[in-house]
């Protein structure tokens, strides 16, 4: 009997604190049962910056720059399900918190109105993707299979949920493992 | 003659002549959802989260009477999925952000979709512009996480005899306002150990200071889930 195929998963961390994947890496030795089940595509754990096809994708963070939106949409062509872990990826998160304020006084009160940065500019180079006027949880950009909640989610939430979706069940978070924060 | 009886879920609960079902049903043990509703005060019937179905029609079970025979659904797929997306128009509503919430962990908001296992907001968030309250030496208002229950309004002006609260507006525009000419808390008599201060069912009305004299991890709803704390303490219950 062949071993069955490993699945291709790819991880990214958009408008997040890269919070969600450090609880990923919190499953501890469960590491070991993931890599033989999986392999890694485009991740900050691989430093690929393309991603290709995959079965799995699971995005931490919002869609706050012109940048996001496209890694997403990547993500959303190319993996058939796709994952939105925390709570950034789901409602925005902390970074959604400038949504009732207006994008151009945030810039100029964070680069301009500071003590000794009343010459400095707001940075305005080619390389920086603009920041969008609000920040969006991906659900509003593509579509979304399953969302994974929490700040970040626990190592043992994500690992239930890894398992669920690799056995290939509908992956399910409950009580006392689902919270929002 | 014996009590009369109607059927929660299949299940037979008895019930005193003009009790509502939602009354009988926690008399009796069982739970369903509710947000705007509170023992002390009479039914609200603002939240939804109680509607049953009862011979095939949708009613508030805080504000419908029991009646002998009524076979009343609640705790299934049909309802807990329009209660869920109740709760998803709730949470895009407001300013609902957990990671920061002082009430975090007591919240019934947050409970409730614990509960029904709600893990998404599903619809595009408002991110409504709701300033807080700090004025009050002693009490924080945090308007972003009014759901419009009303219990604050009603515990002041009933039970405190105050009338700190109030809701202005109407559908979209409704708000909680503050009973002053400043419309600021600290120009009211709202005194932190008034039946309104300890009533609000999400992290509106907050006691300064003590935030976080109760670790994350440690809170009511991290012990049990709501639809256990939520049942009134029978004999025999430890």
């Amino acid at each position: 009997m062949s071993t069955p195929r490993k699945l291709r998963v790819a991880t990214v961390s958009l408008a997040g604190c890269f919070g969600c994947h450090m609880s990923l890496l919190d499953i501890d030795e469960h590491v070991f049962a993931l890599l033989d089940k999986v392999e890694l595509d485009r991740s900050p754990l691989t430093d690929l910056k393309t991603c290709g096809p995959c079965d799995i994708g699971l995005v931490e963070g919002g869609v706050c720059n012109s940048e996001n939106v496209h890694v997403l949409r990547e993500f959303r062509a190319q993996c058939k399900t796709l994952v939105a872990m925390g709570a950034c990826a789901i409602n925005g998160g902390l970074p959604a918190q400038r949504n009732h304020l207006d994008v151009g006084q945030c810039l100029s009160a964070v680069f301009q109105s500071r003590p000794g940065m009343d010459t400095a500019e707001v940075p305005d180079d080619p390389e920086l993707p603009l920041p969008l006027d609000k920040v969006h949880p991906i659900h509003e950009v593509v579509r979304v299979d399953y969302f994974l909640p929490g700040c970040p989610p626990s190592g043992e939430a994500i690992w239930q949920f890894i398992s669920d979706l690799l056995a290939g069940r509908t992956p399910r978070v409950s009580y006392p493992l689902l919270h929002f924060d | 003659m014996s009590q009369p009886t109607f059927l929660l879920d299949g299940q037979s609960v008895p019930f005193d002549d003009g009790q509502m079902i939602l009354e009988a049903a926690r008399a009796a043990g069982r739970y369903i959802p509710h947000l705007c509703w509170h023992p002390d005060f009479p039914p609200h019937g603002s939240c939804k989260l109680c509607v049953v179905k009862v011979a095939g029609r949708h009613v508030s079970a805080c504000a419908t009477p029991a009646r002998a025979g009524a076979e009343v659904e609640s705790d299934t797929p049909e309802i807990n999925t329009e209660r869920r997306t109740l709760l998803q128009m709730l949470f895009v509503e407001g300013n609902h952000f957990c990671p920061a919430c002082e009430k975090s962990g007591d919240c019934q908001l947050q409970a409730m979709a614990y509960d029904l296992e709600m893990t998404t907001p599903r619809f595009r968030h408002f991110f409504p512009d709701r300033p807080v309250d700090a004025s009050h030496p002693e009490v924080l208002l945090d308007f972003n996480r009014c759901i419009y229950c009303e219990l604050c309004v009603r515990a002041s002006r009933e039970q405190d005899g105050k009338a700190v609260f109030a809701l202005t507006g109407r559908g979209i525009n409704k708000k909680l306002a503050v009973n002053a000419e400043s419309g600021r808390l600290a120009d009211t008599d709202f005194a932190a150990n008034d039946k309104a201060a300890h009533i609000c069912p999400v992290g509106v009305i907050l006691k300064k200071r003590v935030g976080f004299a109760v670790p994350i991890g440690e809170r009511t709803y991290d012990r049990a889930p709501l639809h256990e704390v939520a049942l009134p303490k029978l004999e025999g219950d430890t």
